[in-house]
């Protein structure tokens, strides 16, 4: 018990978790209550992992659990992203009234779902983290229950990963019966030899979590659950759960399989390529802005799989360093999507930002920041993230896939310019309501000045990550 | 450590664009946020001539170098000019507040935001100039593309969507594989600083390739041929500052990039595609001359011209002489002036009688004899008569490539005349003949601040072209220097073949 110390985020958020519970059931009305402390909660949790993080790695209850540098700094993104989510979206589920105990709550129980997931050092605790945060997500993707795009978009989600983790499953159990151990160091000294049946489990694993990321051709879902859920969902879906996925793929891909690299870098590689093409193109003939979110999240997700199908350091702190970039990105494209309110009532067509910039122009500035930098054009952040994946691609002297990967952005552009275009160069529409919650904007500005001034010190996040060595 | 000279004529703009910003200014005219933009912009302008003025024009180094850790120790914010930069950092600093005192003729709605635009473009364009590492260049480069597609689309004319996402989309697929070869020389040779680039040089076996790649992306900005496509439509939508600004500046970064990086890093690869930018320079200059004859419209006429007169540039630069290339910048501070200077005066007669059809123009001459002669004194520039800038360039290009090649000489000579036709010819029917239209009678002489900014503009293109002297000294120890270590390598590599 000497090591309790080091999971007492996990348990923090656990006891929180189910205090929250019990004051839900039994003080009526405290929903707004519950959703403020939660965040608080997230506050807390957020110190509490900052103050472990100086810690070398960790290996806690039988070397099943690993706190390193790596989980550590995931964690931290993790959580506060979650805090920026919530405060965000605060506002947003009082007007389309879903504020419910419960919604906070899954939101925490599966935050806690995917730090176990970052975490873990064995395929069980892993299963068990995967599942703990799908499950909180299927719910929450429903949540607005009597909308029907809503509902389907849940039930979608849950039959569509049900049949991934099936699949997870089924590669995990494959790599069980032929390495011997469940543990990921054990499968890595076990797996030195070629065999079809750990080959086969690779596959079948990273079908699973290439479907947790939306990446191509395991996107299906995501358009659909993108547009059905509540924004502030969405919001939620396009930020936390991949990192907690790219973090396990890092994981997955370079302690257990990491002998197996011939194997899964050509899968990587093609996952990747497919992702950034389809992502770009598919995007172009979308009306609405969630959806269209929805695509271009899939081409990013192949820009940090592109990272990752390198083989070195470089290149995983390179998609690290991505994911960071595209969650500020995310949080200030959808903090100006919460500003488009008008008589409660959210718009999220992109018509409905036609001739945004008259009356409002410095949402629609902001929106020219977030989508320039989407598109990866310099000197904004976004070209840094692009910038380093590129860097660390090409020096293992994969050009196809940097060709390939840098023209896709130029697809990507026509879509994001479209967007642009219609803000600044379209005629207007009617005025929206300009009083916003102090978090949005509070979230907006810190997203928006970030991205800007990201090019003064663009090294910052490479040398937070450098920590980071797999290999 | 001396004054950031550089890092202050760039960010200049910026500051004078966040003032601009975070100011409210009186009224619904915005007339403070002009001068205020007016005076950082003559105040930049007099930084760059103090700055050429302390400019030594006999080292061939690069000065005023600023080096600053930038990214982590691999990649440096390094800037420095030498001769063959200097005079575009002038060129630019002397044509924005031209620009700007040219704004309230064009732009009616937003001007706030047109300047703010405008400023940071000038940050960008100063910057691609500076810039002494690839990272960094590439960076001002492209971030170019923003406020250039925001001028395009927001005060554009009719077809300014499809033409801002022409010329955005263009520009950003030639460039992409540009930063592709940039992390490729990072890893080849380990740094992306210039200076050191040019003293390590780029082993021959990669040269074709990323001269390939950095072809595509100054190919496309020059504008050569086959891809010039988006500059006509790019030019005949923008307001008239936009179409200044792009032929002034934004065509000569390709230009500057070619000798700066095609020519100096990648020698042995250029040797190799010499005959390739030959014949679609001289294609440029032909075809495109041809096209301009049968124009209708006088700023696409004005467009095409200008891929004419880039031809004669990309021509004159591979001829990889002395005259050739010293040709090749004096050229592109001529068009930038003259090409400045003639969209200014499309832009003066289509205010007043909102078309640009030639045809609806004619016996300009009776109304409005100041226009008629300072449009002269432009069209005589952009046809190379002897007394102009235009003269020295297109007679230097024309020299080295005599030296080199006589066939593609005489070709190119080809395009003098018809480059003559055509802007006599504009002359003739606009300014000339009888006035058929009646709705002329009632057009203005020009107004003092289009004087001022035409003037501005005739002063340089007659001084330089009759005493070319003070140019010419800045860019030749530089250009010399270019040549020999080009030649050296050239000679290294034939000999190691031996």
């Amino acid at each position: 018990m000497e090591n309790f110390q080091y999971i007492l985020p996990e348990i923090f958020i656990s006891v929180s978790i189910m205090l929250f519970l019990l004051i839900g059931v039994f003080k009526k009305n405290s929903a707004s209550l519950i959703y403020n402390i939660s965040n608080i909660s997230l506050v807390i949790l957020l110190s509490l992992i900052i103050n472990l993080s100086s810690l070398d790695s960790i290996y806690l209850f039988n070397n099943s659990y690993l706190i390193d540098n790596l989980s550590n700094y995931m964690k931290i993104m993790l959580v506060g992203s979650g805090i920026f989510v919530m405060l965000t979206g605060s506002k947003y589920i009082q007007v389309i009234n879903l504020n419910k105990i419960e919604y906070p709550i899954l939101i925490l129980s599966s935050i806690l779902g995917m730090m176990i997931m970052i975490s873990s050092n064995d395929l069980i605790v892993f299963y068990m983290g995967l599942e703990l945060q799908s499950l909180a997500l299927y719910v929450l993707a429903s949540f607005n229950r009597d909308n029907l795009l809503s509902t389907e978009s849940g039930l979608k989600y849950f039959v569509l990963s049900a049949l991934s983790s099936g699949l997870l499953l089924y590669g995990c159990s494959l790599t069980y019966g032929f390495s011997e151990s469940t543990n990921f160091d054990q499968i890595l000294i076990n797996s030195t030899e070629f065999n079809y049946g750990t080959t086969f489990g690779i596959v079948f694993i990273l079908v699973g979590l290439a479907f947790k990321i939306s990446a191509v051709p395991f996107h299906m879902w995501a358009p659909d659950v993108y547009q059905g859920s509540p924004t502030s969902v969405t919001l939620f879906f396009a930020i936390l759960p991949k990192i907690a996925a790219l973090s396990v793929f890092i994981k997955f891909l370079y302690t257990p399989f990491a002998n197996m690299n011939d194997q899964w870098q050509t899968i990587i590689v093609f996952i990747s390529i497919a992702s950034m093409i389809f992502g770009a193109v598919a995007a172009i003939g979308q009306k609405n802005l969630k959806r269209l979110i929805a695509y271009s999240s899939i081409s990013h997700m192949g820009y940090a799989l592109a990272g990752l199908s390198t083989v070195s350091n470089q290149g995983i702190q390179s998609s690290i360093t991505y994911i960071s970039i595209y969650l500020v990105m995310n949080l200030a494209f959808f903090s100006c999507l919460f500003m488009l309110k008008r008589n409660d009532k959210y718009y999220e067509d992109i018509e409905d930002l036609s001739g945004l910039s008259k009356k409002h122009p410095v949402l629609s500035f902001s929106l020219l920041i977030v989508l320039f930098s989407l598109a990866g054009i310099p000197p904004l952040a976004g070209f840094f993230a692009k910038f380093y994946v590129f860097l660390s691609v090409i020096e293992q002297s994969m050009y196809f896939l940097a060709i390939v990967g840098l023209l896709a952005t130029v697809v990507a552009a026509f879509y994001y310019l479209r967007i642009i275009k219609i803000i600044y160069f379209d005629p207007e529409k009617e005025e929206y309501e300009t009083s916003h919650n102090l978090g949005l904007k509070i979230t907006l500005a810190i997203s928006t000045i970030f991205i800007l001034a990201y090019f003064m010190y663009p090294s910052g996040i490479t040398e937070i990550v450098s920590k980071i060595t797999m290999i | 450590m001396n004054f950031p000279i550089l890092s202050s004529l760039i960010l200049l703009p910026t500051i004078g664009a966040l003032f601009i910003l975070f100011t409210k200014s009186s009224s619904g005219k915005y007339q403070s946020s002009k001068y205020v933009a007016l005076f950082i912009t003559l105040a930049n302008f007099l930084l760059s001539l103090y700055l050429w003025h302390v400019f030594d024009k006999n080292s061939v180094d690069f000065q005023f170098v600023e080096n600053r850790e930038w990214l982590s120790g691999f990649i440096n914010y390094k800037v420095g000019i030498d001769g063959i930069s200097i005079l575009f950092v002038i060129l630019t600093t002397f044509i924005t507040p031209i620009c700007i005192i040219s704004v309230n003729a064009t732009i009616k709605n937003r001007l706030k935001d047109f300047l703010i635009a405008i400023l940071i473009m000038e940050t960008f364009m100063i910057g691609v100039f500076c810039s002494l590492d690839l990272v960094v260049f590439y960076l001002f480069f492209e971030a170019g593309l923003i406020p250039m597609f925001l001028i395009i689309g927001i005060w554009g004319g009719e077809r300014r969507v499809y033409s801002a996402f022409k010329f955005f989309l263009y520009t950003l697929l030639g460039s992409v594989l540009m930063l592709v070869a940039i992390i490729a020389i990072y890893w080849i040779t380990g740094t992306t600083d210039v200076e050191k680039l040019y003293e390590l040089g780029v082993q021959v076996e990669y040269q074709n390739l990323l001269w390939l790649a950095f072809f595509s992306s100054f190919a496309v900005k020059t504008p050569m041929w086959p891809v010039h496509t988006w500059l006509p439509d790019a030019h005949v939508e923008a307001p008239t500052v936009g179409s200044v600004l792009l032929a002034a500046i934004l065509l000569k970064m390709a230009g500057y990039g070619f000798i700066r990086f095609s020519l100096g890093l990648f020698p042995i690869a250029s040797e190799n595609f010499t005959m390739l930018v030959y014949v679609l320079s001289l294609i440029a200059i032909i075809y495109t001359s041809l096209v301009a004859l049968m124009q209708e419209d006088m700023k696409k006429l004005i467009a095409y011209s200008s891929v004419a007169h880039m031809g004669f540039v990309t021509l004159g630069i591979f001829t990889m002489t002395q005259q050739g290339i010293e040709g090749s910048i004096f050229q592109m501070i001529s068009h930038g002036l003259v090409s400045a200077a003639l969209f200014l005066s499309v832009g003066v007669v289509y205010e007043r009688h909102h078309t640009r059809l030639i045809n609806k123009y004619g016996g300009l001459v009776s109304i409005m004899p100041r226009y008629a002669i300072v449009f002269m004194v432009f069209t005589l520039g952009a046809l190379g008569l002897p007394g102009t800038t235009g003269f020295i360039g297109e007679f230097l290009i024309l020299m080295g490539a005599f030296e080199k090649n006589i066939l593609v000489a005489m070709i190119a000579s080809l395009g003098v005349i018809l480059g003559a036709a055509y802007m006599l010819w504009l002359f003739k029917r606009v300014v000339f003949g009888e006035m058929n239209n009646h709705e002329l009678k009632g057009m203005k002489d020009l107004k003092t601040f289009e004087i001022i900014t035409l003037s501005a503009l005739v002063i340089p293109i007659l001084f330089f072209g009759f005493y070319p002297e003070p140019l010419m000294n800045s860019i030749e120890a530089s250009v010399e220097n270019t040549l020999n270590m080009y030649n050296f390598d050239l000679i290294n590599n034939l000999a190691s073949k031996d």
